[in-house]
């Protein structure tokens, strides 16, 4: 549905976005994640047809944004950061604007517009003039709006910035429930969001993309291996993590052991295992082996957190490698 | 052409659901009421007058009265047209509604088009209210409508010519008073241009008198559609839309 090759933004100072390539199916939800100023909302306005790209190409629902602008506009809904909304406007006038806008007309604006109140919950304040508005309606007109015109790919700027707790959790829920109708990218430098939210994630830092991945594989990727969490505690005797550390440095397939966490008469490690081995049987029984008690054993799901800081990290530790998943197959162009 | 007219709809809306619109009108209607006012009671004061000192001659209300009203309100267009035009691009650069415009399958020209529309439309509705004033002056004399059509028609060109550069340089900026303060300064400059050439007749004179919309809102004043002045007008139109759409592109390329 979305395919970018090597799309490129340059300012007179700086590279917004740097040959950055990626493609998106049909009906996925993808998350764009980075820092502010990492480049999300430039990548967005490029996809928009807001303005156009330095170099490189990119096609929106089979139409290059360079060559046919209107028709990838037609296929688009957008959100962007701050919902486009004319404060002296009516809700239900300003969507029949947008509507018309987008090309619809007569019967069948006003059964879109009738649908948007409706699946974005606005339809109580259909009438108000939207400056009356609170955010969270704010953003559910701004949604509406994108939607209006039932394209095939929404883009959305920071959906839920800006709003409290509850209003995110209902933004989001509409905006998965626009997947399967919609082909959505969203971008957000709220990690959870993305775990939540989308199926596919993209990380971006500094105008590059230094991931591509599902959220899954890329937690197990992070790291090449799998990590086991273990608490170990000794009920007699004296109780050395250092030693412990050794021994289970010592295990078959075991190649990292940190200690987490030390106090009195136990410590939590944290064991680093090779890729697909399955040493927790092991490490369980040489642990009872060497008389001590085995308190608490579990794998370590790295959180996306972990994975973005090591990604996008200090510039002190070694450039991370780029992870990208096997290339998909380009999309058949509709 | 569908697209301009939902943009120039909006536009109008926005006008009028704002009190921009009706305090304009207020202000319009008091600053023209007063002209209207005293040409009249010049009027009424010469012929009087004349009637004393047994004169036959009749006066001439097109002459006295419209050629000059008309006229004048040339000069109000300084005033009133940076008011309306500051707000085109500016308030949707400030609001990120821009943004909107300009990701919708609409082309930059049909944006532009429909906003300068209708703003010019907004000064034609205060322009129907100056015929409130004339509606008296057919009740108690005649006027020849033709010649008043013709003035009324030089007025819309040369607001619309001054509206033209108001819209370009409301989208120079983000901020509205910057926009309404630069837009005064033009619309001034052009007025005073008019002044260079009675005071010196070299070249350059005679071009700053020729920029100045002034002299070519003379012909129409007296009833007269020149060819020369029309088009003037119409560059003028052409120019500011032309640089509009130039820097709605530079927008693009730059924000």
């Amino acid at each position: 549905m979305i395919t970018v090759t090597d799309l490129t933004k340059r300012y007179a100072r700086n590279t917004a976005v740097d040959r950055i390539s990626f493609s998106v199916a049909k009906g996925q939800i993808v998350g764009f994640l980075g820092p502010n100023g990492a480049g999300k909302t430039t990548t967005m306005r490029m996809l928009t047809c807001f303005f156009p790209p330095s170099a490189g190409t990119a096609s929106v629902a089979g139409f290059d944004v360079l060559e046919q602008p209107l028709e990838v506009r037609r296929h688009i809904g957008y959100l962007p950061e701050a919902p486009p909304l004319y404060l002296e406007m009516e809700t239900i006038d300003y969507l029949r604007f947008v509507g018309r806008l987008k090309g619809l007309a007569g019967a069948e604006l006003e059964k879109r517009v009738a649908y948007v109140l409706d699946r974005c919950a606005i339809g109580d304040v259909k009438n108000k003039l939207l400056g009356k508005l609170s955010k969270g309606y704010r953003q559910r007109v701004g949604l509406a709006q994108a939607i209006i015109h039932n394209p095939d790919v929404l883009i959305l700027d920071e959906p839920t910035s800006g709003l409290d707790p509850r209003q995110i959790n209902e933004a989001r829920e509409l905006i998965r429930s626009f997947a399967g109708d919609h082909t959505i990218i969203l971008s957000t430098h709220i990690l959870p969001e993305v775990e939540q939210t989308c199926e596919q994630v993209l990380i971006i830092n500094k105008g590059k993309l230094v991931a591509t991945d599902s959220v899954h594989n890329l937690q197990a990727r992070a790291r090449g291996a799998e990590s086991v969490l273990v608490e170990i505690g000794a009920r007699t005797g004296d109780f050395h993590p250092q030693l412990v550390q050794q021994r289970l440095q010592q295990s078959a397939g075991v190649s990292r052991v940190l200690i987490k966490e030390q106090f009195d008469r136990g410590a939590v490690f944290e064991i680093e295992t090779g890729k697909g081995q399955f040493v927790r049987g092991d490490l369980a029984r040489s642990i009872v082996n060497a008389g001590w008690d085995l308190n608490e054993l579990r794998t370590a799901a790295v959180s996306l957190e972990e994975i973005f800081l090591q990604l996008t990290g200090t510039p002190a530790a070694p450039p991370p490698e780029p992870i990208a998943s096997e290339p998909e197959p380009p999309e058949a162009q509709a | 052409m569908k697209n301009v007219w939902i943009i120039c709809r909006r536009e109008l809306n926005s006008y009028f659901s704002s009190p921009i619109a009706w305090l304009l009108l207020t202000m319009f209607a008091l600053v023209f009421g007063y002209y209207f006012w005293t040409f009249i009671s010049a009027f009424l004061e010469v012929s009087m007058e004349l009637q004393m000192t047994g004169s036959t001659q009749p006066m001439n209300i097109n002459e006295e009265i419209i050629r000059p009203l008309i006229g004048n309100t040339g000069f109000l267009e300084i005033f009133f047209v940076p008011l309306i035009s500051m707000r085109l691009f500016a308030e949707e650069k400030r609001n990120g509604t821009i943004e909107l415009l300009a990701t919708s399958p609409v082309r930059d020209l049909e944006i532009i088009v429909g906003k300068w529309l209708a703003a010019l439309m907004l000064y034609c509705w205060l322009l129907l209210f100056t015929g409130l004033n004339f509606a008296f002056l057919f009740r108690y004399g005649h006027p020849d409508v033709k010649t008043m059509a013709v003035a009324y028609l030089g007025v819309v060109l040369q607001v619309g010519a001054l509206l033209a550069i108001g819209t370009f340089i409301s989208t120079l900026t983000k901020n509205q008073i910057i926009a309404g303060g630069c837009t005064f300064a033009a619309c001034l400059l052009l007025w005073l241009f008019s002044w260079v050439g009675a005071f010196s007749t070299n070249s350059w004179a005679q071009v700053l008198s020729y920029i100045s919309v002034v002299p070519h809102s003379e012909s129409f004043a007296r009833g007269v559609i020149e060819t020369k002045d029309t088009l003037y007008y119409l560059s003028v139109i052409f120019l500011g839309l032309f640089f509009t759409a130039r820097s709605m592109e530079s927008l693009r390329w730059r924000s």
